[in-house]
């Protein structure tokens, strides 16, 4: 008989390597989901024992402790009391420390102990320990603790075997009988008797090195110099962005070449009619105009994950903390925004970090007005048809310059309405505290930034593939239907549902210079802001349905005036267009309450700058 | 007068300029006019390590106010603001 599924769970402070461990036992063959009801990520692997066990590992949300102070840690709490509902209560706990570190690791153990659990303590990173100086005494520290001690370099090929072995021999155990749980929420002389008895095991087992770590301590006394620091983060900034849009290009334009051509292909192989417009127009050039993207999705989050692996979003936070503070936010919401100019999905959901839920609200209503990477095409394709290529004051781009007023417009008005949120809606609070650990810096692991970026392509590319695909087929649908009665005149689309819709909104919109097919584009625009473009292009009736932006971008210039397209500019950087934001935030704030608030704020701000933006270039001749 | 005594005055690690080290006294978190109630910032401090006897030493300031710091205790660095840090009596 086979024998059962092992389950086995990765515990650990924050910066304790639990990840990169995760990566190095599971692979690639990870299941990334959400555990019910709460918008943790729920991160489990499978792999096979050298003995030919099979093993479930859920990577368990970092704490340094079982109170639970913020859902993350409530998981990690409940998963190890075997309390979430649907969730085998774990076979085995790896208690991951980083070895050169195992001070709040140690503290953390012991009270895990409590629990009754079996357990393991995993030392990671064991051979930067070594070369640290820091040498430990496996026996010794596995007899005080009471429990496995296991040592492993997660980066290093063969560095897990024996962690794999003593896997399989306590699996072979039959069942270590799990003790009573004797676990309860600690009190501060709980805790600190917990430190002191920590501190004594380690003294008796390990022998530390007399001097920290020169390299992290070079690194810092220069990154987190308050000026040459400031300096060096804008320059990280500043690369960032320009990889971004710059290196990201000739990728770009060779997916969408291949698009093309596959739209091109089935033009040619397929006869007129119905089947060849749906899958070149709705299919192809919908679906593709939102993988294109994929490369700077790549980028951003190939930046992120570097970082944060070599040690450097917490000195970002850190620098930034008093910053951000005078308006109003904590210096830990400076890694959800960054984030959010990829998407504000994993920038609102990457808030989790901020404990206190005031804070985290703030942060909350402000990500999506960073401007996130789907904005762009639209961005680019009104750029590029209405303001000229030309140099302003030697050497700046006017085009340039005018996206990055955008990205600034949308900065500024974050901040601004933080300042607003704190000044008036949650007046009598004093901040909540920022206290981070600065981890010791490492060499990113490269193996495992590859996983977490293909992780998150997968779900990018799983969004194109559910969501706008569905709502390019609809787009497709009312553009195309009903069909144009015999000797219409004009383009079909003008008897199309779509056309019909478009009209519908268009005496809310006509004051900020949109036309019908404007309010058309930005129904599925509410999908995926990107989708609009496609949109724009599909109403237009564009021949090809999507040839390169350019040709969509001629028709915009010849139909719009620059008002026009200024207004939809700006209407861009505030429209809540996203409906998997609101989504999001409903479920990360539990509720209608803050997602309506959200939207009708964004639309408010929209709504009354296009107004005004529309109003002046008319003013200005610009009509 | 005894000869060179080598006790230091006890003071707030929230008040202490960049360079200082010493060692941990006591945690008084009545002191710290911090957002969180009294027991909870205790058990965050313990958490992450700051104990009665542990060394520390503040590494790095802020810009803003030199706010907030980073504070090497023992073998981890933490950076926490001044206002916490009010909590915590070094000497």
């Amino acid at each position: 008989m086979e024998a059962p599924l092992l389950h086995l769970a990765l515990v650990g402070t924050p910066n304790s390597g639990k990840t990169s461990l995760f990566n190095a036992l599971t692979g690639s063959r990870q299941k990334v989901a959400n555990y019910p009801g709460v918008t943790v990520e729920r991160k489990e692997g499978f792999f096979v024992t050298p003995a030919g066990r099979q093993v479930s590992l859920v990577d368990l949300p970092g704490t340094y402790s079982l109170r639970g102070r913020s859902p993350d840690e409530e998981i990690t709490r409940d998963m190890v009391l075997g309390r979430t509902p649907g969730e085998a209560v774990p076979d085995l706990i790896l208690c991951v420390a980083d070895a050169t570190n195992l001070r709040l690791t140690i503290r953390l153990l012991l009270e895990l102990k409590n629990t009754g659990r079996p357990m393991m303590l995993v030392l990671n990173m064991f051979d930067i320990a070594a070369r640290r100086g820091v040498s430990v005494d496996v026996p010794k520290l596995s007899e005080a603790l009471g429990v496995p001690v296991v040592t492993s370099i997660a980066v290093r090929k063969g560095g897990i075997a024996e962690l794999l072995r003593r896997t399989d021999e306590i699996a072979a155990q039959e069942q270590t009988p799990a003790g009573p749980n004797r676990w309860q929420p600690l009190t501060a002389s709980q805790l600190r008797a917990t430190q002191r008895e920590a501190d004594r095991i380690i003294n008796s087992a390990v022998t530390l090195p007399a001097k920290p770590d020169t390299w992290t301590a070079q690194i810092d006394a220069v990154v987190l110099h308050p000026v040459a620091g400031l300096f060096i983060l804008a320059l990280i900034l500043f690369l960032m962005f320009q990889a971004v849009f710059a290196w990201a290009q000739p990728l770009m334009e060779l997916l969408s070449s291949a698009f093309d051509a596959l739209g091109q292909f089935v033009h040619d192989t397929l006869p007129e009619g119905l089947l060849q417009s749906f899958l070149q127009n709705g299919v192809i050039s919908g679906v593709g105009s939102v993988i294109v993207f994929l490369p700077q999705i790549i980028i951003i989050f190939l930046f992120i994950l570097l970082l944060e692996d070599f040690g450097y979003m917490a000195r970002a936070a850190f620098l930034m903390d008093r910053i951000m503070g005078g308006a109003g936010l904590h210096g830990r919401a400076f890694i959800p925004l960054l984030s959010s100019f990829a998407c504000a999905i994993p920038g609102i959901m990457a808030t989790r970090v901020i404990d206190n839920r005031r804070d985290r609200l703030t942060t909350i209503l402000i990500a999506p007005l960073m401007t996130c990477s789907a904005r762009i095409p639209v961005y680019t394709l009104i750029i590029s048809a209405f303001i000229p290529d030309r140099d302003v004051w030697g050497w700046f781009n006017l085009r340039g310059l005018v996206l990055f007023g955008l990205y600034a417009a949308g900065i500024t008005s974050a901040l601004g309405v933080s300042f607003l949120v704190k000044f008036f809606m949650l007046r009598d609070y004093a901040p909540a505290p920022f206290m981070l650990e600065l981890p010791d810096y490492k060499l990113p692991r490269l193996k495992s930034i590859a996983i977490g970026v293909y992780t998150r392509a997968k779900m990018f590319l799983q969004r194109a593939g559910t969501t706008i695909f569905s709502m390019m087929v609809l787009i497709w649908f009312l553009a195309s239907f009903p069909t144009a009665p015999a000797g219409a005149e004009g383009p079909a689309i003008n008897y199309s549902l779509a056309a019909i819709i478009g009209k519908a909104i268009e005496p809310l919109l006509a004051p900020l210079g949109f036309n019908w097919q404007i309010a058309v584009a930005l129904i599925p625009g509410m999908a995926a802001r990107e989708v609009a473009v496609a949109a724009l292009g599909t109403v237009y009736a564009i021949e090809g349905g999507k040839e390169a932006a350019d040709q969509i971008g001629h028709v915009l210039a010849t139909k719009w005036s620059l008002a026009t397209a200024l207004s939809l500019l700006v209407w861009y950087i505030f429209a809540p267009q996203c409906a998997s934001t609101l989504a999001v935030i409903r479920r990360e704030t539990g509720g209608w309450r803050w997602m309506a608030v959200t939207f009708f704020y964004m639309l408010a701000l929209a709504y009354l700058a296009s107004l005004a933006t529309y109003n002046i270039a008319v003013a200005l001749g610009a009509g | 007068m005894s000869e060179q005594t080598d006790i230091r005055t006890s003071q707030p690690l929230g008040l202490a300029k960049r360079g200082y080290s010493g060692v941990i006294q006591r945690l008084a978190v009545a002191d710290a006019a911090s957002a969180l109630a009294g027991h909870e910032l205790e058990s965050r401090l313990i958490e992450l390590g700051f104990v009665e006897g542990a060394r520390v030493e503040v590494l790095h300031e802020g810009i803003v106010g030199r706010d907030p710091i980073a504070v090497r205790v023992e073998n981890v660095t933490i950076a926490l603001r001044r206002r916490e840090a009010m909590a915590i009596i070094v000497a």
